[in-house]
């Protein structure tokens, strides 16, 4: 019977075949696909190519070497009003990164905790985290941004109500840090021996700095020879060495030996005039973007966390307690590991949000990159449809560089299935 | 046997003791207290924390709400009656209530808005709820129509003619279907873009000359407050979801073509900021449509605000499908089902239901995200508490139009994960 089917019937190609022969189908219709998209990109930059040459404009970009001729209230890298629209865009990314990064910190500080304290066993912990939570994720992060920032410069005293016998605002922590309605102002690190700038040409990185970050990793990494090392005579012996003095020494010796030898010493704020001088003057639009985002993002952290955690069977728990793992241990070896498996992926999508997010920064003039770039660049330049895409392309890298440096994170966690 | 036992020894108890009532500490409030509360130092440092902050809070905001004024004429006017005492000055809601539902709608019109809410409810009953008569979905397939003309106002002809599109697709797919099956698909999408493209407008016009049915039209620029908010948030939702849909299956494609496209359709859109979209619309569109044309803001904003959602959810309902065990496509494939069979009975039934969390996140990411809006220059609520403060008479009043935008923000977003799980559960099959 099989023989009947051996030799296909040799029909001649009819054009039917390109649509109900399942072979040709779908080559069929991604060739209309590609036609239809092809004719709609072509429409759409044909009526741009008019458009523009309607307006008499052209489509370049060396407006960014040209002189910005704005200041920018706040600068990571040195930036006067002389220097030209790409700085001024360099400087706005700096502002952007800052501000993601350290939205990113605490938002993951303030979800780990309200995550793990919605689930305490204490009534009223748990019911102040699930308001908080409610709170944060049922409205919208505009207006938490502009709440937060109204409390700063609304509620706050004023810089001269810190003057006088009768001050009626007091500094907190020692004297070392003033909340006002102009800022925060904090103590600043100080170097009495510094070891100057480095010069990249671009910007400028103090030495000191690098210094620093170095002895720490290089502490890291020492440290984590000696605790493999302990484990391995752990292994061999039976008897795990003493570590956590050796650890202690590592970490922090050099560093602050380090310190030492620069001369570190804190600049503390001090009311002089009309307004605080010294110390590290946080604007009120980064300390109400910072928070607001922190505090929001935490939100649905503490809500990823939660999941994660009840993600892990109960039979986990058990089972460790079985091998006689105490607590601690089955936390940190049992339930973390596997919990974390679920709450990171969902933990990348927030920092991705937090990053976008901080465009929202024009609520409050946060300079940041859509201040400088898709804000007064635009405005001053007409560049609409330059800074746009700039803008855009580079919002796209920052998505696609955290998303893939999570993602090689996240597979080296994850599970290996077959 | 338990004789001789009885009586070798001192005493047996042949009575049971009446049962005594736990300790106080193990009963009632009290061991409530404990288990829950102070079941041991970590916890009840926590307690306390939690009672004192909650203390704090309430010493705070108790009295200004209590001192509340609601029948004053400017924030002056409010701090004289308050005479020095903190006290919220709830008057401007009272006051401004009207303007910052719907923005500067004329007075005479909110009727209008109003019906077009009670109507969207009576439209989405029978898509919410599966009690209500299923006759009632074709009242919710013209509601578009009816809240535009609502909303906007002007010839009644205009969506009348604009929904005549559909049946002008059912005429065209019954005529050419008696040639070829094929061919009526053609016909039925070709036949309503012409008849959008150049019938409506002529149509419309024609009739409205010969018979003046309408109500005074009402421009784009006086829309504003929640009803903004709403109609822009609503519209996406709807849209955004088959339109998500279409987007997961198109990334799941074995189509390399299609699958590109979606994909990066996607990842671009996730990768930017809405407001970069925003302000795309705002600025960039001109650039992109035949020199000329300009259509309107808030249909801007409403096609960007939903291909935005779109990705979203299209990553959502990818989840969903990647989640159905692989045994479900291989069935429906034996059924001998085509693709869109396949997809329509069997995979997306259940994806969908494995994603209904994630969708209705999306949706209320999608309302919040309305708030953007007043980065172009449109007036939502946060746009209109500006405009309020601009006010001589209200300049200086925060903390009460948040609350009062914040707690409608809160009641739609939180009303809506609600019916998330009420749907959840309804939809549930297995058995656990």
């Amino acid at each position: 019977m099989a023989t009947v089917y051996d030799v296909p019937p040799k029909d001649a190609f009819r054009l039917s075949m390109l649509l109900y022969d399942t072979r040709y189908r779908s080559l069929t219709i991604q060739v209309i696909f590609l036609f239809l998209f092809m004719a709609a990109a072509a429409w759409l930059i044909d009526n741009t190519i008019q458009n523009l040459r309607g307006l008499g404009k052209d489509f370049n970009f060396g407006f960014l070497s040209v002189r910005a001729g704005y200041d920018i209230n706040q600068r990571l890298i040195e930036y006067t009003n002389d220097s030209t629209h790409a700085r001024a865009l360099l400087v706005g990314l700096l502002n952007t990164l800052l501000l993601a990064v350290m939205s990113c910190a605490l938002a993951t500080v303030i979800g780990v905790f309200a995550g793990v304290l919605r689930l305490s066993k204490n009534w009223i912990v748990a019911r102040l985290m699930t308001v908080y939570v409610e709170a944060f994720r049922n409205v919208p992060l505009l207006l938490w941004i502009i709440v937060i920032f109204a409390i700063m410069t609304e509620s706050m005293p004023a810089p001269n109500a810190f003057r006088g016998e009768n001050a009626t605002a007091t500094m907190y922590m020692w004297d070392s840090v003033a909340i006002t309605n102009r800022g925060v102002y904090v103590p600043e690190p100080l170097f009495s021996r510094s070891l100057g700038d480095l010069d990249l040409g671009l910007f400028k990185v103090s030495l000191d700095l690098m210094a620093i970050i170095a002895v720490i990793v290089a502490g890291v990494y020492a440290n984590r020879r000696l605790l493999r090392q302990a484990e391995r005579i752990q292994n061999e012996t039976g008897i795990r060495p003493t570590t956590w003095w050796k650890s202690i020494l590592i970490l922090f010796a050099p560093l602050l030996a380090l310190l030492v030898a620069l001369g570190f010493h804190l600049g503390y704020p001090e009311l002089r005039g009309f307004n605080f001088q010294g110390g590290t003057h946080m604007r009120n639009s980064l300390i109400a973007m910072w928070i607001a985002l922190s505090v929001y993002t935490g939100a649905f952290i503490a809500e990823n966390v939660r999941a994660g955690i009840l993600a892990v069977s109960r039979g986990q728990t058990e089972a460790a307690f079985a091998l006689g793992m105490r607590p601690g241990m089955t936390m940190n070896l049992v339930i973390l590991p596997q919990a974390l498996r679920v709450i990171i992926p969902p933990l990348i999508s927030q920092y991705l949000n937090v990053t976008k997010n901080t465009s929202l920064a024009i609520a409050v003039g946060y300079m940041d990159m859509r201040s400088t770039l898709g804000g007064i660049t635009l405005n001053q330049t007409g560049r609409e449809l330059e800074a746009m895409l700039l803008m855009m392309l580079i919002y796209l890298v920052l998505s696609l560089l955290i998303s893939g440096v999570m993602n090689i994170y996240n597979n080296s966690v994850r599970l290996k299935e077959r | 046997m338990s004789d001789t036992h009885a009586h070798s020894v001192a005493y047996v108890r042949d009575t049971m003791l009446p049962q005594k009532a736990p300790p106080v500490t193990e009963a009632g409030v009290v061991k409530w207290l404990r288990e829950n509360l102070f079941s041991g130092p970590l916890n009840t440092i926590l307690t306390i924390l939690s009672i004192l902050s909650v203390w704090w809070i309430v010493s705070h905001i108790g009295p200004w709400f209590m001192n509340s004024v609601w029948n004053a004429g400017s924030l002056a006017e409010c701090r004289e009656i308050l005479g020095g005492v903190s006290g919220a000055c709830f008057a401007v809601i009272k006051d401004r209530w009207h303007q910052l539902l719907y923005g500067f709608y004329p007075n005479w019109g909110y009727w209008r808005p109003n019906l077009a809410l009670v109507l969207m409810l009576v439209a989405l009953a029978p898509l919410l709820f599966s009690g209500v008569p299923r006759k009632m979905l074709w009242f919710s397939a013209a509601y578009p129509a009816v809240a535009y003309w609502l909303l906007w106002g002007g010839t009644i002809w205009f969506p009348i003619v604009a929904l005549a599109g559909f049946a002008v697709a059912l005429l065209a797919y019954r005529v050419v279907g008696k040639v070829s099956a094929l061919a009526a698909m053609v016909a039925a999408v070709v036949a309503p873009v012409l008849w959008w493209m150049f019938a409506t407008g002529p149509v419309s016009a024609a009739l409205s000359s010969a018979m003046p049915i309408g109500i005074a039209p009402i421009r784009s620029d006086q829309f504003g407050g929640f009803m903004l908010s709403i109609i822009i948030g609503v519209t996406g939702i709807v849209l955004s979801l088959p339109l998500g849909i279409l987007l997961a299956l198109g990334r799941k494609s074995d189509m390399f073509l299609i699958k590109t496209l979606s994909v990066g359709f996607i990842e671009f859109i996730r990768g930017v900021p809405l407001i970069t979209l925003l302000f795309t619309a705002s600025l960039l569109l001109n650039y992109f449509l035949p020199p000329g044309s300009n259509f309107d803001i808030i249909l801007r904003v409403i096609i960007m605000v939903t291909l935005f959602a779109a990705a979203y959810m299209a990553e959502v309902i990818r989840g969903g499908l990647a989640a159905l065990p692989r045994g479900q496509y291989e069935a429906a494939d034996s059924l001998g089902l085509d693709y869109w069979k396949a997809m329509r009975l069997i995979i997306l039934p259940q994806a969908l239901k494995i994603s209904i969390p994630g969708i209705v996140n999306t949706f209320i990411g999608l309302f919040k995200d309305t708030t953007l809006v007043v980065f172009i220059g449109l007036l939502d609520p946060i746009g209109l508490s500006n405009a309020i403060r601009a006010d001589t008479n209200w300049n200086g009043i925060y903390w009460e139009l948040f609350l009062f935008i914040g707690a409608l923000f809160f009641i739609f977003c939180f009303g809506m994960s609600r019916y998330s799980m009420y749907l959840e559960r309804r939809l549930k099959t297995d058995h656990r």
